[in-house]
């Protein structure tokens, strides 16, 4: 069932997935034997890679977001109607 | 029998109490803002109608996000079933004798050599943000699940109700989509 090669659409699912620490140690052996004759899926994870890179970075910068306290002023009186409706 | 508490709802303190915590709890989920805001707001609503039903065995907020999943579950059935919406672009051939073979236009091309020095800019990270909005809602959401948000494979297949087959389609999709992007607004201009 293993096929040792492989299509770039199946290289590059398991680069993306190793991304995550989630690719097998066969997958990742048939990536690397993909790249011998690959070089577009070598570039593809090199630069994936580096976009892993820049999201793990860029992951402390999400600010705790809450609502505005107009916006909940208006929530609230909506909740309040629909109390009266029922 | 009288150590077990028995919870209570008290609709006049929900926004107070629990608003923004089912805000945040709903943002790292979707990707909208103004899409949270409603499903909060739609989750008070429905709550309001169901509280005849409550136990009192679980503590209000837990209920109150019991019901909010429900409404993320079907908003997420919602955008899954708007068909050819902002599709994503095809990167692979998908039949004929190139199958899974790389489209000639889509196929990466070397950024310049300074890529690694210049990645902590503050518009490298805007950049980056624009491109994952422009991914559909639903690859946006779970990419943004697993990769932000660092979910467990299993939990985001239980909350969105999808197959971890499923979910490396769309992650890789989503990245093979966020590449190009990113090659095209940034590294090579």
């Amino acid at each position: 069932m293993s096929k040792i090669k492989i299509t770039c659409d199946q290289a590059t699912t398991i680069c993306d997935k190793s991304q995550y620490g989630k690719a097998s140690l066969v997958e990742v052996i048939k990536l690397r034997i993909h790249f011998l004759g690959c070089k577009f899926c070598a570039l593809y994870t090199k630069q994936n890679n580096l976009l892993s890179k820049i999201l793990n970075l860029n992951k402390g910068g999400s600010a705790i977001c809450s609502m505005t306290e107009e916006e909940k002023k208006l929530m609230r009186s909506q909740l309040e109607e629909k109390k009266t409706d029922s | 029998m009288e150590n077990v508490k028995t919870h209570t709802l008290d609709p006049d303190k929900w926004i107070d109490l629990h608003a923004d915590y089912l805000f945040n709890y709903t943002i790292v989920r979707v990707n909208k803002t103004e899409i949270a805001k409603d499903l909060v707001q739609e989750t008070f609503f429905a709550a309001l109608k169901a509280m005849k039903n409550f136990q009192g065995k679980a503590s209000e907020r837990t209920w109150l996000i019991a019901i909010l999943k429900r409404k993320i579950i079907d908003y997420y059935r919602k955008i899954n079933s708007n068909k050819g919406k902002a599709e994503v672009r095809m990167n692979f051939y998908n039949d004929g004798e190139n199958e899974g073979e790389w489209i000639e236009e889509r196929v990466p091309q070397t950024w310049g050599s300074d890529t690694d020095k210049a990645i902590e800019t503050k518009e490298l990270g805007d950049t980056l943000n624009k491109c994952i909005d422009k991914l559909p809602e639903k690859y946006a959401m779970v990419f943004k699940m697993k990769t932000i948000q660092d979910f467990e494979t299993e939990e985001i297949c239980k909350e969105l109700d999808i197959t971890a087959s499923n979910l490396w389609v769309i992650i890789h999709r989503a990245r093979t989509q966020l590449r190009k992007c990113m090659e095209d607004n940034w590294f090579i201009k």
